[in-house]
């Protein structure tokens, strides 16, 4: 009787525990599981969202690997946005979060300053860029050319399009000055008044008591600004048109990634494929490569959090 | 969608079954409504009373204000002869817009669309996501052969399937500054590529690094300079009598691609040109470099002189077909055809009220007139061409004749749409930056690659 009576109390318990979880379950359900086993159905049908879905095996794999000429290239932009411009906005929006906190005077209007970019949207801002930094009459080369500087092509050169994409985005560096000043102010000040006192100097307080206390904002920082450029889509896009010309006409020829490919992404691949070209077993294939992409860096940067604990705590 | 997905879940685990057999019963009926909800149907047994009151959908391209009032003017003239067909016109629909739409179907979703491009025709017939209009051109005794171009009847079918019609055209000429040429000595528009190149350089006027005045943009970033207009006057053969892309064994291509190259290198060079073209206005706008005097002559359609017109230029305008290869001469004349499109939504339940209103717009000889008056496009009926209703500029009549030319040739509708323009374009950017300086390599490897698209695409 006991038993029975402890086995119902176990169901019972078990049963309001996963009515309390329903909420995240059915969330998790609806909006991952089921999107993800679709993408990875339809990653090996031929379906044009018209005629029904047919099996076409690894057909859409070897396109995209092999055939699809869009691919590498995006692949190769995306990887280099990652490791350049994810790590320069890290370092740049902690400098600037450093800068703020030693301030004494005037701290909101610098910290105002250095957010309100944040706040635009991202088409205005990058067609703004793209004007400053056209190559025949925006005024950023005017000035370089009167100071003697060799003027860069900017979004209309395949080398430089890349580097400009990444001045973009470290003009928008608010959201993570924000966050670093927040943890930079979170620091307990004995340990740098303990350091101050055993003659430690200003790279050692920051070496060994100012980053191993904000480390795990530095993991986040590092880990959100991944998965945001694995999603980097409308910049590039609007970069690459404005730079080209063909920034409307509704039936205009669009050349992805202007210049030579350069600005190409893999979100606008998975665009290209599923919602212009209507493959979207091909869609599907792109979408799965960049959901394996962001879970392995992920992963690899939460493998690496302990190399980022300096003090080893 | 995902609604009916949860309740298969929740009916699943009230019923006490394992999670894995709940996720996957999940997974399966969702795929099955997925499946189900996003097909279509491709058949044209419209059922619907066309005599009846019923309002219909209307998605078009347009977006400048006196486009939009042409659209509405055209709208109400058909209103007024069909007063139980009400129109609710959406303007400034792209054809992504437009296809995503044609997907999704419900009450909201376009019973008649019209497109800019004739690029997608193949992938609107071949997907179904248009109705096949033959049995409604045969039901009201229309003749497409007798009623429309050649080149736009070619443009408007795919596979013996008529999914759409032509609803006026453009035609692509050359537009030159008649004061820049007097002052270069230039005494008339030049016929052939070789006068064409002999002129663009005595018009090119040279400033440090820049251009005072550029004789012709040749980049195919140049806006209308694309792959396809400048090959249109060199008749090519797109595909084989198998499908399979001639870009690579058609000598029309390899001729095309030497030509702009070569203009691109006497005129500066590449990066030159893009330095400047980076400079120039924009396309639609008043400050286009050949309205301003920047570019002596202009590889443009029809619209452009309505437009130069606007913006009230200080030179006086010319107009003449673009030039045809030296060995070519008597083609004179001939030019790239293309135009808007229109078509009815296979998911459409008012197919027999939407043909109405598709009919009247395109096939009736007033309506057309009266649009093509307003819009500066070149009509695209036969009877339409001929109408004395017709107002124009003395200009405007090449273009008229540019329609009219047998010679004059199209891009032909492919299964997966424009992508095998935008492959040869993207193939062009290439050769004309020297990125590939191998062009017979480079023309196999292109075509090589539009046969895989292709094949990807069935």
């Amino acid at each position: 009787m006991s038993t029975i009576t402890l086995a119902s109390k176990r169901r019972r318990s078990a049963l309001r525990t996963l009515a309390f979880m329903s909420p995240w379950l059915i969330g998790f359900a609806v909006f991952f599981a089921y999107p993800l086993i679709s993408t990875v159905y339809f990653s090996f049908m031929h379906y044009d969202g018209f005629k029904p879905p047919t099996w076409s095996g690894t057909k859409n794999w070897t396109y995209v690997f092999e055939h699809y000429p869009y691919f590498w290239p995006a692949l190769r932009n995306t990887l280099w946005l990652v490791l350049v411009m994810v790590s320069l906005r890290v370092v740049f929006g902690l400098g600037v979060g450093l800068l703020i906190t030693k301030i004494k005077t005037g701290t909101g209007v610098f910290r105002t300053l250095f957010y309100l970019p944040y706040l635009a949207p991202p088409v205005a801002a990058t067609m703004a860029f793209a004007f400053l930094l056209n190559p025949g009459t925006g005024p950023v080369n005017s000035i370089l050319e009167k100071v003697g500087i060799p003027a860069p092509g900017w979004f209309n050169d395949p080398t430089w399009s890349k580097p400009a994409l990444t001045l973009l985005a470290l003009w928008g560096i608010g959201d993570l000055m924000v966050i670093f000043m927040a943890a930079l102010l979170d620091v307990p000040q004995e340990q740098y008044e303990a350091a101050e006192l055993d003659g430690a100097s200003a790279w050692q307080r920051f070496r060994f008591v100012t980053l191993p206390n904000i480390s795990p904002i530095v993991m986040f920082a590092v880990v959100t600004g991944v998965i945001q450029t694995m999603q980097y889509y409308t910049q590039p896009l609007i970069a690459g048109k404005v730079a080209s010309g063909v920034i409307q006409g509704a039936g205009t020829q669009f050349e992805p990634g202007y210049p030579e490919k350069s600005t190409l992404t893999l979100p606008q691949l998975v665009y290209n494929l599923g919602f212009q070209r209507f493959d979207y077993g091909s869609a599907c294939v792109v979408a799965l490569v960049l959901f394996v992409l962001s879970m392995v860096f992920t992963a690899f940067l939460m493998r690496r959090r302990g190399g980022l604990n300096l003090a080893g705590d | 969608m995902p609604e009916k997905s949860w309740n298969v879940i929740s009916g699943a685990a009230r019923k006490g079954a394992s999670r894995r057999a709940a996720v996957a019963l999940a997974a399966s009926a969702s795929l099955a409504l997925l499946a189900t909800a996003c097909t279509g149907q491709s058949s044209s047994g419209a059922s619907d009373d066309a005599s009846k009151d019923v309002t219909i959908n209307f998605w078009h391209a347009w977006s400048a204000a006196s486009e939009t009032k042409a659209v509405d003017d055209l709208v109400a003239g058909f209103e007024k002869a069909h007063p139980n067909i009400h129109v609710n016109v959406v303007a400034n629909m792209t054809d992504d817009k437009i296809n995503q739409a044609l997907r999704t179907g419900g009450d909201k979703a376009p019973d008649v669309i019209s497109s800019f491009t004739t690029n997608n025709v193949g992938k609107f017939c071949s997907s179904g996501a248009l109705v096949d209009l033959n049995p409604f051109f045969k039901k009201d005794g229309i003749d497409p052969e007798t009623t429309f171009p050649k080149a736009m009847n070619e443009y408007t079918q795919f596979d013996g399937d008529r999914c759409s019609v032509p609803l006026l055209g453009d035609a692509y000429g050359l537009y030159y500054n008649k004061t820049a040429f007097a002052k270069a000595g230039i005494k008339s528009p030049p016929k052939t590529w070789s006068e064409f190149e002999t002129d663009a350089k005595k018009l090119t006027i040279t400033q440090g690094d820049t251009y005072k005045q550029l004789g012709f943009m040749p980049n195919y970033h140049g806006w209308e300079t694309t792959t396809e207009h400048y090959f249109g006057q060199f008749s090519p053969t797109y595909f084989n009598k198998a499908g399979k892309s001639n870009l690579a064994t058609d000598p029309a291509f390899t001729a095309g691609f030497e030509l702009q190259k070569k203009l691109v290198d006497e005129l500066g060079g590449y990066k030159k040109l893009e330095t400047y073209r980076a400079t120039l206005g924009d396309e639609w706008g008043a400050k286009h470099p050949f309205h301003t005097g920047q570019v002596a002559m202009q590889l443009d359609g029809e619209w452009r002189l309505g437009m130069a017109l606007a913006a009230k230029p200080k030179f006086e305008i010319g107009v003449a077909p673009l030039p045809v290869p030296d060995d070519q001469v008597s083609q004179y004349g001939k030019g790239y055809i293309t135009g808007t499109i229109a078509g009815i939504a296979a998911n459409s339940k008012k197919q027999n009220a939407a043909w109405e209103f598709v009919k009247y717009i395109t096939t009736d000889t007033d309506a057309v007139v009266g649009f093509s008056n307003s819009i500066h496009n070149v009509p695209s009926t036969l009877a339409a061409l001929k109408s004395p209703k017709l107002k124009y500029d003395p200009r405007f009549k090449t273009f008229l004749d540019i329609a009219a030319n047998p010679n004059s040739t199209t891009s032909p509708a492919s299964i997966n749409g424009g992508v095998y323009l935008a492959t040869i374009q993207n193939f062009g950017y290439d050769y004309e930056s020297g990125k590939v300086t191998d062009l017979k390599a480079g023309l196999k490897k292109t075509a090589a690659q539009i046969d895989t698209d292709i094949e990807q695409a069935k």
